[in-house]
């Protein structure tokens, strides 16, 4: 990516964050809010956080799909260190060295 | 006669030292992101600049996630407007409050609104004397904005030394998956969840990162059906989390 391109994202991601912070501040009556609104913008996070996940742990370098590998493993286990301790940090740590210890081991 | 309200600078300080606890998670996750965004091949001005201009930690992992797969700018920019959407609840919530003060409180206060924010000033506009409460508002959001920054700047001073052997960019849909669970709280998170994932693995040959937008919009459509096929099982109950 060009260094222009680079800062088309930085300051086209400014503007369309602070749209979304600054929506209903600015609008004369925020309580007329359509119910279908609210409802979906809950949605919005669990959809595109599993849209973003799921290809880069399933997909490989070469475009293939690998349901069972490494990847798919550490990143089930971190998920199911996630559920239990809600703990992010102890998810994102464990499913990291999980896939060390499985390349390892494939190696 | 009732007590006077708390003054600006103790309702600043308090709104900051309430942010403490809060702190101690965001700056593993600035650390984290200088260094990634290094990693990805950001210069370290771009770096910063993601942090001081977009300021929202999980758009700035998905954009820059998005940069390293080559993604087109735009589809980048409008995948940050949508992980960015859920801002737009907040503002909802926040804005009766904030009805009655000038223009340029609101747009700082805009500024300043993250997911943090949002938490730590919640407590606040529920309790009593909301006659300065904005200065509440405005210690915990420069308390956070300073730390985003600096741990930012951290992050990309140190970061540059970690090993490509680590593949530390496998951490990126780890930090996703860590943020993607607590959102699973009824059956419509779990459907927009599952329906996210599958089409976005179907729809991956799209140019352009396009298919991740069409497969999160579709997604949320999906939730949003399984919502109303789960009202219409169980009629006269009030879906959850509802603000």
């Amino acid at each position: 990516m060009t260094s222009a391109e680079t800062w088309t994202v930085i300051v086209g991601g400014m503007v369309v964050t602070y749209a979304t912070r600054l929506s209903f501040i600015l609008l004369p009556h925020p309580e007329r809010l359509p119910e279908v609104f609210r409802r979906g913008l809950r949605l919005v996070a669990p959809a595109v956080l599993a849209a973003i996940i799921v290809p880069q742990v399933i997909v490989l370098e070469s475009g293939q799909a690998e349901f069972f590998g490494p990847r798919p493993a550490a990143a089930l286990f971190a998920a199911l260190i996630g559920w239990r301790t809600r703990n992010t940090w102890l998810a994102i740590g464990g499913g990291m060295i999980a896939l060390w210890i499985l390349q390892a081991l494939g190696a | 006669m009732p007590p006077d309200p708390p003054t600006p600078s103790r309702e600043f300080l308090n709104g900051a030292r309430n942010t403490l606890p809060i702190l101690l998670g965001v700056v593993p996750f600035g650390l984290f992101f200088g260094a990634l965004a290094l990693e990805v091949g950001l210069t370290p001005i771009q770096a910063q600049g993601l942090s001081l201009f977009v300021f929202a930690g999980s758009a700035q992992f998905v954009a820059v996630d998005l940069i390293r797969q080559g993604a087109a700018p735009v589809v980048i920019v409008l995948t940050i407007f949508i992980v960015n959407l859920r801002h737009a609840l907040y503002s909802a919530s926040l804005a009766p409050y904030v009805a009655r003060l000038p223009f340029r409180w609101r747009a700082v206060m805009a500024w300043l609104l993250t997911d943090e924010a949002f938490a730590v000033s919640t407590p606040r506009y529920r309790s009593t004397d909301l006659e300065r409460a904005h200065w509440h508002f405005l210690g915990t959001g420069l308390a956070l904005w300073s730390c985003w920054q600096l741990s930012t700047t951290v992050g990309i001073v140190f970061g540059a030394r970690i090993p490509e052997s680590l593949s530390l960019a496998f951490a990126l849909p780890l930090t996703f998956l860590a943020m993607l669970i607590p959102t699973l709280v009824d059956r419509p998170a779990w459907a927009a969840a599952v329906a996210g994932g599958v089409l976005s693995l179907l729809l991956r040959g799209l140019p352009h990162g396009l298919g991740l937008v069409l497969a999160a919009v579709l997604a949320v459509g999906i939730g949003l059906a399984a919502e109303t096929a789960s009202r219409a099982r169980r009629p006269g109950e009030v879906g959850h989390d509802q603000r």
